[in-house]
């Protein structure tokens, strides 16, 4: 099983998923495929099928319509998964605060395994989210000895 | 106990692992291409076995049967087309005759799997791209059977692969004559049909129908058509080594020649894939039964008018 989990974080494919943003964390996330930043080195790919998917990038505050899509997003991806909101809207909803259509921010929705602030984060804050996601879920492992709860 | 020997050891594990290498370079390559950095060596093998850990999704709106056993027949024909020419390439007199018919067959199994694949999967993405992987058969095969003619015919007309590999030895390779060389060129064309890499990458098309017929497979399934496709990657280069450059040989410096020729023909691919945008489906049916046919015909008439 250790070495299934090792070879897990070598490989995250993210899927990317855009609930009512302003498109501009999106615009982040494709640099990061770009020569300059490239995550492919770090074995990650970005997939076009949420069943191929390990990792799911949420951007954008959950408006109403989207929140029911979310979950079913959600529950069509094959564990184990994770979850990374990226972008102020997806972490509290940043502008849309007070608006009638944005009731909750997204961790009320489903579980997220890691924030990247930012309005909208630059690409390297988001590659940096990433790789600290990878690095928490090895110090859990060796800290508890057992695996992460794969949700 | 050979014949084990030959499909277990040659045609899956060996065959396997220069797959996998071969998809490595080819990604690395393209990277290369972009200015990026690319993927570390072992990322294919990695991506295998994490798609072999995670959790297999079968639709309640899918064919089950069908949907889980078109991957495994996929694997399994890949498997045995690479050890036929594997035992085909290192003991020519042995082979029995008409294996170069079975290999042509068992080389459309893999697509007629991605086909089944996607049609039982129940999902109108996948059954698009299924529709797109059978007009892109229809239209690869003609020119790719014309192509394989011309070896045959350059070999007396012999439908034995040992025997096309034993006239090439003897009178030099099929590639170095006119009809040989326009065959080859042709067959590559047809081999990135095949392999579905981009200009004719339409059944999966990422950016308009999302993997198309992938698009519901997860899991081990998805592990066993990447598996497959690697090996596919090797299989389908090494059957235009045997057929037009005299088949590779495995002791001495013509090893390092024949590994020469199979990097070169997979860097051919990667730098096709690379440079060219997406054909439409009704563009790549022209374009194969147009001028690529009309070429592969030129080629026999060469071939048989001894050029
Ligand atoms: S966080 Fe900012 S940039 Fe990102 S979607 Fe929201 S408003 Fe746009």
């Amino acid at each position: 099983m250790r070495l299934l989990e090792k070879v897990f974080l070598k490989s995250l494919w993210v899927f990317h998923l855009a609930t009512g943003s302003c498109n501009n964390c999106d615009i982040e996330i494709l640099d990061c495929l770009t020569p300059r930043h490239d995550i492919e080195r770090f074995g990650m790919l970005l997939t076009g099928s949420i069943k191929h998917a390990d990792v799911l990038m949420v951007t954008g505050a959950v408006n109403r319509q989207c929140i029911p899509r979310i979950k079913r997003v959600y529950e069509q991806m094959p564990k184990p998964r994770l979850v990374v909101a990226i972008g102020e809207c997806a972490l509290s909803r940043g502008v849309f605060m007070q608006s009638y259509n944005c009731p909750m921010p997204l961790d009320h929705v489903i579980p997220v395994d890691v924030y990247i602030p930012g309005c909208p984060p630059r690409p390297e804050a988001i590659m940096a989210g990433l790789l600290k996601l990878i690095e928490r879920r090895k110090e859990n492992r060796a800290e508890t000895g057992r695996e992460n709860d794969s949700r | 106990m050979t014949y084990l020997l030959y499909v277990f050891l040659l045609g899956f594990l060996l065959t396997a692992v220069i797959g996998f290498l071969a998809s490595w370079f080819d990604r690395k390559l393209t990277a290369r291409l972009q200015y990026r950095i690319g993927p570390p060596l072992l990322q294919p093998l990695y991506d295998f076995l994490k798609l072999l850990e995670k959790e297999t999704l079968i639709p309640k709106a899918s064919s089950q049967f069908t949907f889980v056993s078109a991957p495994l027949v996929g694997l399994i024909s890949a498997i045995t087309v690479s050890a036929i020419l594997w035992a085909s390439n290192m003991d020519p007199q042995k082979t029995f005759i008409g294996d170069l018919i079975v290999v042509i067959y068992l080389f459309l199994v893999p697509s007629i799997s991605i086909v089944l694949g996607g049609f039982a999967s129940g999902n109108p993405l996948a059954s698009l791209g299924a529709s797109r992987e059978l007009k892109l058969l229809l239209s690869y095969e003609l020119p790719f059977i014309l192509a394989i003619l011309v070896a045959v015919i350059k070999s007396d007309f012999s439908l034995r692969l040992g025997e096309i590999l034993l006239a090439q030895a003897k009178n030099g390779m099929v590639a170095v004559s006119w009809s040989g060389g326009l065959a080859m060129l042709i067959a590559v064309i047809c081999m990135q049909g095949k392999l579905a890499l981009v200009p004719f990458d339409t059944p999966e098309a990422e950016t308009e129908i999302a993997h198309g017929v992938m698009i519901e497979y997860s899991g081990a399934l998805l592990a066993a058509y990447h598996l497959m496709k690697n090996m596919m990657l090797f299989a389908l280069p090494f059957f235009i080594i045997i057929v037009y450059l005299g088949g590779l040989k495995v002791k001495g410096l013509p090893l390092l020649y024949g590994m020469l020729e199979y990097v070169g023909l997979v860097a051919f691919l990667t730098l096709i894939r690379n440079t060219n945008p997406r054909f439409r489906t009704e563009q790549v049916l022209k374009f194969f039964w147009g001028p690529v046919t009309m070429l592969a015909a030129v080629a026999v008439g060469l071939a048989l008018g001894d050029y």
